[in-house]
């Protein structure tokens, strides 16, 4: 069996493997559905009425793409260079504790001043966060796939030790978690009454920013040289290391602002369960857009109705609601084997 | 199962040498024709034959209806240039490929399509251009590897290595079994390659441009052991583009050309000039040089030391370019015109001694620092450093200066300009391709270098480094590098051409400099040396370089 | 007690290598997969599915020994799933690898909740009992310490021979020791390389989920949600600490558990100064510790991570 690079993929076939990619989740999922006793088509129906069923359900949907598209978009800077940043996880909580950090009253400005300031020094304690492993894999020759991953759970410790300790909320009846922020720190609701916040339109201007970055300016095209590249990128004078360390800023500094996002827009205060594991779906986000930070925006809402319509789905159905995370895992693996099609003939002899 | 492997038996097993080979010495002035293979030596069945073979690469045709026999016991050399489908057709052979179509016959049985583990079987052996070897594991391993049943619960060692000591005593290829082969000279490593072969009762032997990468004094002693393997009942095929070579050790010549077979020749009734004219496929007329005139000095290298890259590093190595002037180096692969070339590029940085451009020392050494002092570079392995695959042509072109201000401002990329220069270069270059944004892996080897030429060259650089510029290129690209060259020459340029091609390092030069280990020889200017004392000097001063065996 | 006594108790020896067996297990598994060229990111969700496959076979009736079968054959079919496409098809093995760790996880939750939907509380099995080696056993702390442990303890150590002895004293080890290195020089002897490469992946997969399995049909009696918690990255730690062989391998999942069994201990007698938490991060910090200090001189497969084409070279 050989791969042989298409000339010229047509404009039709990259528009479709998403699609495919879908449909083959869908096909394979459904089998699951039917080992549950119910039926695929019903499932489904609950799945996508529960996403975007109502204005409420599209709601709670679109909040719930808000940190997918953040740590979407880290991941897809990241893996633009190659550096495969799987700590997406432990730089949305350090985010949420600089949030709470700043916000709970520490630093008493008014509210255009409070959230830029934090928005900075989250940024800035998420991209620190994950210079540590892109210094190591530049200097020392150490993978940063395990040591961002074991990373993952060093800042988890460190954010329950901080949650039983000094971040600890004195009313919170000894439960592990921290002090609400103040009303200057928190984002508006985008809809009032509605859950959707801010943050959101945060995360839409970042992709359209991060668009930009990537597609038009001289750091996106070193950032794409060195992922495709290393060598050719240092032939041409690419500084390849330095490349290295700014694309771990960005991408460290973009998931840290998953953290304040939900802190500051949606929950308030910090707790150990921010994040059901939005770091390692943002990589399925990422991949699904094919590493677009446009495309992330599509993708992330699309993963987060999974996750919703599926809550709703299973309290209707007798299906467990982790369908949806085997739906964003088996979505993964068929979306790089689709673009590999889009791209690749296989020959058989 | 054929009558002469009768004997052999498992072919598979291979712990049991055959008692032939035991006996035989290689003191061989008597009786060398006992062969160590019971190959029932009258059969008048061909040890291969290929018929109407084709192969097509999406629009390219590697190969094109080729048909050709070899008889037992001969020597043929398959001819021609780079590109010319020479290894696509071995790959065939060999099974790594399948054609598309045609038929292959060993010993008169045909051969599956597409399974190397048949063409080992039917008694081929490959040794590749590359060599197979994993550099992790001993000779022993190597050459034990796929030789035992893989299912066998335990490794047959002390037969294997009884066997191998054996072969390399009949055949008179020394080689430790024991040692790591990443300890090993390339010299030893070729052995290796062929025991290997042998190890398997191979009776028809594939070598690739097996002299690629050797010294004379090595080549010589392949030649020998090739001699006495065929003496012994093998046949073997020769793969080169070296005409010399060619004619010194083959009974037959096939000349390849753009995937066709275009000529055959008995090797006693032809000559260097006619198959020169078969491979290239018109008279070859050596470039026109003008008179050379020469300028300041451009480019100086003051006692330059590195550490080996891609063969040896650079010892004490001082060089001057002059303005208007091509000098070319000459060596045998790895003896540290990798090194040199990586130096000026930019890619390495000297340990010791120093660079100067245009009469002063430039201290911080980069890529960056090349191209800011009118460094151009044209890099060995075009996919691999010179061009990113997956961007496009305009990403690609625009390489060397995307930080200046024609190309961007202020952090921003200007793509209109960008895209207007990859125009032009495709234009001024003739280079054929779909559109500026097509990716860069998508050309072909020609294009992609016309496009690393012109990327190079449109800045007007005061100092050019070629390094082996022409490397798989076709006959009519390999034209049009050369006036390109001789064009930057002309205008004042001081170029470095670094090349495995003897015959273009002569054609081009204004001045040669043969490298080895690491060191330069004295320069002789165009027509001094004559081919076989640049051959001794490529051969170093003590000529042998460890090889026992010579 | 003092904080080195502990050092010289035999229970402390008990516990670390009863804490060293899951990761010797899926330490052997990660490196045969890396010796082929295979960097398996499954790892985490594969001990997950094993760890499951085994405690729900033996809660549905099924034997302790049947439960290490059915984990390692789940793991063998994840590792197929992780060949398929890293091999043939030369995909991104992190890409894959975590996409098969998302999905291997997510299937087993799917599977606890769908066949107990509305516990709380994991049900209990029965588990394997140490069983002390005649003679042995009774060797002072040494016979406690290695030779009264569980069967699959024994079946750990077991897999460490098995698989240097295969590695580098086998035809097939041999070949899968050149197609992590040198791919072209398996082909060109005429073996798959894909063949090797993907049996390679199948079996280091099936070990790493007996190594999830010991978790819940040795160490513990049930299985509970994120109960790998890193393991399995640890062992791809370990794996690069050993330099890729066997020994060394072994010697430092020995080392770690020791020094987390050690961490527990001092936790105890620490009186609560110090957060427990840093305790408990010391594992991890201790693996990227280890990956700086070796990475340096560590010499990888050279083939690692490279797919390969037919007749490519």
């Amino acid at each position: 069996m050989r791969l042989e690079p298409k000339l010229a993929p047509s404009l039709a076939v990259t528009l479709l493997f998403p699609l495919a990619a879908i449909a083959t989740t869908l096909v394979l999922t459904s089998m699951l559905v039917l080992v549950a006793g119910a039926s695929p088509l019903s499932v489904f129906y609950l799945v996508a009425k529960g996403a975007a069923g109502s204005q409420f359900a599209l709601m709670e949907t679109l909040t719930r793409a808000t940190p997918l598209i953040f740590t979407g978009l880290a991941i897809a800077v990241a893996f633009r260079a190659k550096l495969w940043n799987i700590g997406a996880e432990a730089q949305l909580y350090i985010g949420g504790v600089v949030t709470v950090v700043l916000g709970t009253g520490t630093l008493p400005l008014p509210s255009v001043v409070l959230i830029p300031v934090i928005m900075v020094a989250v940024m800035a304690a998420g991209a620190l966060l994950l210079l540590g492993p892109a210094v190591l894999k530049t200097r020392f020759g150490v993978d940063e796939v395990v040591t961002t991953l074991l990373l993952n759970f060093i800042v988890l410790l460190f954010v329950s030790m901080l949650l039983e300790g000094v971040l600890k909320d004195p009313m919170g009846l000894g439960w592990p978690q921290s002090q609400k922020v103040i009303a200057e720190a928190q984002l508006p609701r985008l809809i009032q009454g509605k859950r959707l916040h801010y943050g959101f339109a945060i995360a839409l201007v970042s992709a359209v920013l991060v668009w930009v970055v990537m597609k038009r300016t001289v750091l996106g095209y070193e950032m794409r040289a060195v992922g495709h590249n290393p060598e050719g990128a240092r032939f041409v004078g690419i500084l390849v290391n330095r490349t290295l360390m700014k694309t771990a800023l960005l991408s460290g500094g973009l998931a840290a602002l998953a953290g304040f996002s939900e802190v500051s827009g949606l929950k308030g205060n910090l707790t150990l369960d921010l994040s059901p594991g939005y770091g390692y779906t943002g990589i399925v986000v990422a991949m699904l857009a094919i590493l677009n930070p446009l495309g992330v925006i599509a993708s992330a809402i699309f993963v987060a109705g999974i996750f919703v319509g599926a809550d709703a789905m299973s309290r209707a159905a007798k299906v467990p609601s982790y369908i949806a995370d085997v739906m964003v895992a088996t979505s993964l693996l068929s979306m790089v084997v689709a673009i590999l099609l889009a791209r690749f003939r296989i020959r058989w002899r | 199962m054929l009558p002469f492997m009768g004997e052999v038996g498992n072919l598979a097993g291979g712990d049991n040498p055959s008692p032939e080979a035991t006996t035989l010495s290689l003191d061989g002035k008597e009786s060398l024709p006992t062969s160590p293979l019971p190959v029932t030596a009258v059969s008048s069945k061909p040890a291969l034959r290929l018929s109407g073979i084709s192969k097509r690469f999406g629009p390219l045709r590697a190969n094109e209806a080729i048909s050709f026999e070899l008889k037992r016991g001969e020597i043929i050399a398959l001819l021609g240039e780079n590109g010319a489908g020479k290894t696509t057709l071995m790959n065939i052979l060999f099974g790594h490929y399948v054609a598309d179509e045609g038929t292959v016959e060993a010993f008169g049985k045909p051969l599956p399509p597409g399974d190397p583990r048949a063409a080992l079987d039917a008694g081929i052996g490959m040794v590749h251009q590359h060599f197979t070897l994993a550099d992790n594991m001993t000779v022993q391993e190597n050459i034990a590897l796929g030789t035992q049943s893989l299912w066998r619960m335990r490794l047959d060692r002390a037969a294997a290595r009884r066997r191998i000591e054996q072969l390399s005593a009949d055949f008179g290829l020394a080689v430790e079994p024991a040692a790591t082969v990443s300890t090993l000279s390339v010299g030893e490593r070729q052995r290796v390659e062929i025991l290997k072969a042998l190890y398997r009762e191979a009776r028809l032997l594939i070598l690739d441009e097996p002299t690629a990468v050797l010294t004379p004094a090595e080549t010589d002693a392949l030649f020998r052991t090739l001699k006495l393997l065929v003496a012994k009942g093998l046949s073997i095929i020769f793969i080169s583009h070296k005409l010399h070579e060619v004619m010194s050790v083959s009974d037959r010549v096939l000349v390849l050309r753009s995937g066709r077979l275009v000529g055959e020749r008995e090797t006693g009734s032809t000559d260097r000039k006619e198959l020169a004219a078969l491979m290239v496929g018109q008279e070859v007329k050596p470039a026109e040089v003008n008179p050379v005139k020469r300028g300041a000095p451009l480019l100086a290298l003051e006692r330059v030391s590195t550490t080996p890259y891609n063969g040896a590093g650079l010892d004490q190595v001082s060089l001057t370019l002059t303005a208007g002037e091509i000098t070319g180096l000459a060596g045998v692969a790895g003896n540290g015109q990798a090194g040199l070339a990586a130096l000026i590029a930019g890619i390495r940085r000297p340990t010791t001694g120093s660079i100067s451009i245009a009469g002063r020392e430039v201290a911080d050494w980069s890529p960056r620092a090349a191209l800011a002092h009118g460094v151009a570079r044209i890099p060995e392995d075009r996919h691999a450093i010179g061009s990113i695959g997956d961007m496009s042509v305009t990403e690609n072109v625009i390489g060397e200066r995307y930080r200046s201000p024609r190309f961007s401002r202020m952090g921003f990329l200007n793509w209109r300009a960008a895209r207007g220069f990859a125009e032009k270069l495709i234009t001024d270059y003739e280079v054929k391709c779909p559109s500026p944004e097509a990716r860069m892996r998508l050309l072909s080897g020609g294009n992609m270098q016309k496009l690393i030429l012109g990327r190079a060259l449109d800045p007007d650089p005061t100092v050019i480094l070629a390094s082996q510029p022409t490397r798989g290129l076709d006959v009519g690209a390999v034209a049009y590098v050369h006036r390109m060259l001789l064009e930057a020459r002309d205008r004042g340029a001081a170029i470095l051409l670094i090349s495995e091609d003897l015959e273009e390092v002569l054609a081009l030069s204004d001045r040669v400099i043969v490298m080895s280990k690491g060191r330069l020889s004295t320069p002789s200017s165009r027509g001094e040396r004559s081919i076989r004392q640049l051959g001794e000097l490529m051969a170093g001063h003590d000529g042998e370089r460890g090889d026992h065996a010579a | 007690m003092d904080a080195l006594e502990i050092l010289f108790t035999a229970s402390f020896w008990v516990a670390a290598i009863r804490i060293a067996s899951p990761l010797i297990f899926a330490t052997m598994g990660e490196l045969i997969c890396e010796r082929a060229g295979v960097l398996n990111l499954g790892i985490e969700g594969i001990m997950t599915a094993g760890a499951f496959a085994g405690w729900f076979t033996v809660y549905s009736g099924g034997d302790l020994w049947a439960g290490v079968l059915v984990a390692a054959i789940v793991g063998a079919m994840f590792g197929l799933l992780h060949a398929t496409l890293t091999v043939p098809l030369g995909l991104s093995q992190h890409v894959v690898g975590i996409g098969i760790t998302l999905l291997a996880t997510s299937l087993t939750y799917f599977t606890y909740r769908l066949a107990l939907p509305e516990v709380t509380s994991p049900p209990k099995i029965e588990p394997f009992q140490p069983l002390p080696i005649p003679g042995l056993s009774s060797l002072p702390v040494i016979g406690e310490a290695l030779f009264s442990q569980t069967p699959l303890t024994y079946l750990a150590f077991v897999s460490v021979a098995a698989v240097a002895w295969i590695l580098y004293r086998t035809p097939i080890g041999l070949a899968v020791r050149a197609v992590g290195e040198n791919p072209s020089a398996v082909e060109a002897q005429g073996i798959s390389v894909t063949g090797i490469r993907t049996g390679a992946v199948a079996i280091g997969s099936a070990l790493m989920a007996v190594g999830g399995a010991f978790l819940t049909t040795s160490a513990f009696n049930s299985f509970f949600f994120q109960m790998i918690n890193g393991r399995g990255w640890i062992c791809i730690a370990l794996v690069v600490f050993g330099s890729w062989r066997p020994g060394k391998a072994l010697i430092g999942a020995i080392l770690f558990a020791a020094f987390d069994a050690f961490q527990v201990r001092l936790q105890q007698i620490s009186g609560g100064i110090v957060p427990y938490q840093v305790f408990l991060m010391m594992p991890y910090a201790l693996s990227i510790l280890a990956l700086i200090l070796v990475a340096r001189r560590a010499t990888y497969p050279k083939a690692l991570m490279i797919p390969y084409q037919k007749g490519e070279r």
